[in-house]
């Protein structure tokens, strides 16, 4: 349990390091960027009680914004994919997850990546929705929604067969 | 009572979702409006000094460019100055110019956003250094946006390129003013509306502050006009403006203080 918390804080800390040092700084062809640090919320503890996944996706959002200067829009969209976690999860991976004996590394990189898309497509739709604030804005709104995502995505793959555990043992 | 707290008991997350949604909410509403003070900001210490000791790095890969900048700063500071001296020299000592209100503070921009549609800057000076909110902001180029709120080591800059703050300016040659605002588009380009139709406008033409405001001097440079379009229905056109700045990449920026603001504030209001 402990070295649950200590994993899930460092790898917080590292995310949000990496997102306001160096990934804030990319913003390819002028509007497309990676919000990278959505990955602890997808890696937050399966059994983890539903609130406080609510609570920490929330605080998670919040110290986003307060690098960001954006408000609140960081906290609600990561308060709304915190939400549709566990809807999401035992959707993709079905039965499994309900006896939660599942872990991320036993499952299939199929699965894993739809859990992953679904994820960040709504977090970054509802980040960019709330960001402009104005429904005239809405084919900019797609269009940063999707490129933002496939960036997001591309590094999270990268990420997971850089870091990959060898858990096979 | 029973089946309200099973109500309670069984709705518990979606409660605590619909509580923690309002309050993000809240804060989004309340950062989508112009000079409300708020929470969650960046000048405290933990985001202003990640950002701090990151600029500290990232300022070395910009020292050619910012030498050659203050180079060229220092030829028209020169330059105005030999023109100064014939001019005090061939005229008559002026008593009027002896008081000049504004006077500038230089700062460093720490973080700089330019890719949202309301951005902000963060800068190295506050409230230690008299560094207030709504001071104007200006680079030797041209204008950057006015301070919306200070802590005692940090400043936010609501920059230019932000679609809530709106700045009065003119057009150089024949003084007549209009607003100028950002559609949120692209960061070189500003719109300058209600200008009125009779204004001779012409693709080229600067743009600078009028100087209606008491936050900027007058005359500040801003753009020049790239191109504009008049409306048939009513008297009033949209200009916009190519800025001078490169709202991409600022690093050192002046504050500018009107030590007569307050004074000429009061004129005012007794005015109304």
């Amino acid at each position: 349990m402990n070295n649950l918390w200590i994993e899930n804080i460092s790898r917080y800390v590292i995310l949000v390091l990496l997102q306001v040092t160096l990934l804030d700084n990319i913003w390819f062809l002028g509007y497309i960027n990676p919000y990278l640090y959505v990955l602890f919320i997808l890696l937050l503890p399966l059994n983890l009680n539903q609130w406080k996944v609510l609570f920490i996706s929330f605080l998670a959002g919040l110290s986003i914004d307060m690098f960001h200067d954006s408000g609140g829009v960081h906290a609600a969209a990561c308060l709304v994919i915190a939400y549709f976690r566990p809807y999401l999860l035992r959707w993709v991976f079905g039965v499994s997850f309900e006896h939660q004996t599942l872990k991320y590394s036993q499952t299939p990189f199929r699965q894993r990546m739809v859990y992953a898309t679904i994820m960040v497509v709504i977090h970054h739709f509802i980040l960019f929705l709330l960001e402009y604030f104005d429904l005239s804005f809405i084919l900019l709104i797609l269009k940063k929604t999707l490129f933002s995502s496939i960036f997001t995505i591309l590094l999270i793959i990268i990420g997971s067969m850089l870091f990959k555990r060898n858990t096979s043992t | 009572m029973q089946q309200i707290i099973n109500f309670l008991i069984r709705y518990k997350n979606t409660l605590l979702f619909l509580l923690l949604l309002t309050i993000a909410l809240f804060f989004t509403i309340q950062s989508h409006q112009y000079h409300k003070s708020k929470f969650i900001n960046s000048t405290n210490f933990i985001s202003g000094g990640i950002y701090t000791k990151l600029n500290a790095i990232d300022k070395y890969f910009y020292l050619e460019k910012e030498n050659n900048l203050l180079l060229k700063e220092n030829k028209l500071l020169r330059e105005q100055v030999a023109s100064f001296k014939y001019m005090q020299d061939t005229m008559i000592n002026d008593s009027v110019n002896k008081n000049y209100p504004y006077h500038y503070i230089t700062a460093k921009v720490i973080r700089n956003q330019y890719n949202k549609i309301d951005n902000f800057i963060l800068i190295n000076k506050g409230d230690k250094h008299k560094v207030n909110s709504d001071l104007g902001v200006i680079t030797s180029k041209g204008i950057v946006g006015i301070i919306e709120k200070s802590s005692t080591n940090y400043a936010r800059i609501i920059s230019i390129l932000n679609t809530n703050l709106s700045i009065s300016a003119q057009l150089k040659k024949t003084e007549h003013f209009g607003s100028l605002l950002w559609d949120g588009k692209s960061p070189n380009t500003l719109q300058l509306q209600d200008i009125p139709r009779m204004a001779p406008v012409k693709v080229g033409d600067t743009i600078v502050t009028s100087g209606k405001s008491f936050i900027f001097p007058k005359g500040i440079p801003i753009g020049v006009i790239s191109d504009y379009k008049l409306d048939q229905n009513d008297n009033y056109g949209t200009i916009n403006v190519h800025l001078f700045n490169d709202m991409t990449s600022l690093s050192y920026v002046y504050v500018i203080k009107n030590n007569n603001k307050e004074e000429l504030s009061n004129f005012l209001q007794e005015d109304e």
